[in-house]
């Protein structure tokens, strides 16, 4: 329990942080003018009046990328404990960890090869 | 804090840390309105144009008035928006970018929050700034944020993979995740710093390079500020922005920027060490450090000014397959230099 209050600080930083950017925008809420209009309030756009719903279809690569960020990210997550205890693990930990990162490797050239990385 | 609770009890100390808390913000948004004024100062000398240079002795006071103005202007919310995301979205950029700074030491024994694992803190938090853009562009309901919003994830998640590998990099070498730490690994001058470090140089000093680039792009910073490609998205995810909200984004991008800065002082640099050896005075320290901060946000608004504009498939192709890999590579290396106990080159004696 005694290590959680280390993270209090960090609680209250963010709720000072938090309060600082209501305030910010109750000031402009109470300073400034508001008059809106319907030709204001409507969705921006160049020239011409907006048309359909701004939420249509995009690209599959898109959710492609989120999911291979995952992948990696995990990876990422995996290798910080190794950081700290690699003196300990020494030779036969760092091996165990290129299999493990080896095996990974084969998985992103195969991506590669598919063309999940290509932008064209 | 936890120690001002145990000098001066629960209700001072408490009162104390929270004064040490608005002390650091103030001071970080102070630092903010110089170093918006010192990217445009750079930005119009490399054009060979003067900068801003009304508001006040060679414009100093411009940021503040521009403040001034922000407060003064109508907070418009477009009638097709989801207000509740619309209005929390540069609330959370803002306080993530806050947040991120409770853990960064200023100074031996200046930090708020002297996490063990700071570090993965400090990734944690940059790793959710994508939130608030992402909410952003979905929120307004028109189509350049929302464009804007999709490029905007899809690159800071790309960029954010090469970024944990280098710092998986920096934390082989210094076996510990605590800022503190990793800072006083570096403390015996130029040599030790973990950028030019003897044998590691040749793997670390590419890795600092490839960490400036990848925080370019985590930070949405030109040559990669695609989200907001003005001659395509006219702002990305901020179009439907105004007044206060607005300068939210813009103070949680900045302060993501600096962020940036302070992350790659404390990771390559020494932190608040001097080139020529330690440092304990923490006034001395603290500047020391805020000057390395200053430094390094030279080369960002150098870059903006020098650099043109990258294609988003040539972003994707650097990310995914120039630096990761790169990145990827170093990790195994330093890893292997580590395990077998750390042999030195024999061309020198500095090393070992």
């Amino acid at each position: 329990m005694s290590y959680l209050t280390e993270y209090l600080p960090i609680l209250i930083f963010i709720a000072v942080a938090a309060a600082l950017g209501v305030g910010f925008m109750l000031a402009a809420w109470v300073l400034a003018p508001s008059n809106p209009d319907p030709e204001k309030v409507s969705a921006y756009e160049c020239g011409f009046n907006a048309f359909d719903d701004a939420r249509m279809k995009f690209d599959v690569r898109f959710y492609l990328v989120s999911i291979l960020f995952i992948i990696f990210d995990l990876e990422v997550a995996f290798l910080f404990p190794l950081t700290l205890s690699l003196d300990d693990v020494g030779v036969f930990g760092f091996w165990s960890v290129m299999a493990f990162l080896g095996v990974l490797t084969v998985g992103f050239v195969y991506e590669w090869k598919k063309g999940a990385l290509e932008w064209e | 804090m936890n120690a001002l609770i145990e000098d001066f009890g629960p209700v001072w100390g408490f009162w104390l840390g929270v004064g040490q808390i608005l002390a650091i913000m103030v001071m970080l948004l102070l630092t903010l309105a110089f170093i918006l004024l010192f990217d445009r100062k750079v930005w119009a000398a490399v054009m060979m144009r003067k900068g801003p240079n009304v508001v006040g002795p060679f414009g100093l006071l411009q940021s503040f008035a521009d403040f001034l103005k922000f407060v003064f202007k109508e907070i418009i919310i477009p009638a097709g928006a989801n207000k509740t995301v619309f209005i929390l979205a540069p609330l959370i950029t803002f306080t993530l970018a806050f947040a991120a700074w409770a853990v960064v030491p200023w100074a031996p024994g200046w930090v708020i929050a002297d996490l063990n694992v700071g570090i993965l803190y400090l990734f944690a938090i940059s790793s959710l700034g994508v939130y608030g853009i992402i909410m952003g562009g979905w929120a307004s309901n028109s189509k350049y944020p929302f464009l804007g919003g999709l490029r905007s994830a899809a690159q800071m998640v790309s960029y954010e993979v090469s970024i944990g590998f280098i710092i998986i990099t920096v934390l082989l070498l210094v076996g510990s995740m605590n800022l503190t730490d990793i800072v006083n690994h570096q403390r015996a001058g130029i040599g030790a710093w973990n950028a030019f470090a003897w044998p590691t140089v040749f793997v670390m000093f590419p890795m600092f390079v490839i960490f400036f680039i990848s925080a370019l792009a985590e930070t949405n910073r030109p040559p990669f500020d695609l989200p907001e490609a003005e001659a395509e998205l006219v702002a990305g995810y901020q179009v439907e922005y105004s007044s206060t909200p607005y300068l939210l984004f813009m103070i949680g991008e900045y302060l993501s920027i600096v962020l940036m800065c302070a992350m790659m002082s404390i990771l390559f640099l020494g932190g608040w060490h001097a080139p020529w050896g330690p440092v304990e005075n923490p006034f001395f320290a603290f500047g020391i450090l805020y000057f390395k901060i200053w430094v390094c946000f030279f080369f960002f608004a150098m870059v903006k000014a020098i650099v043109p504009r990258y294609r988003y498939d040539q972003l994707m192709r650097l990310g995914w397959k120039v630096l990761l890999p790169t990145s990827l590579a170093a990790v195994a290396l330093i890893a292997g230099w580590v395990a077998y106990g750390r042999p030195s080159l024999p061309l020198t004696g500095l090393g070992g």
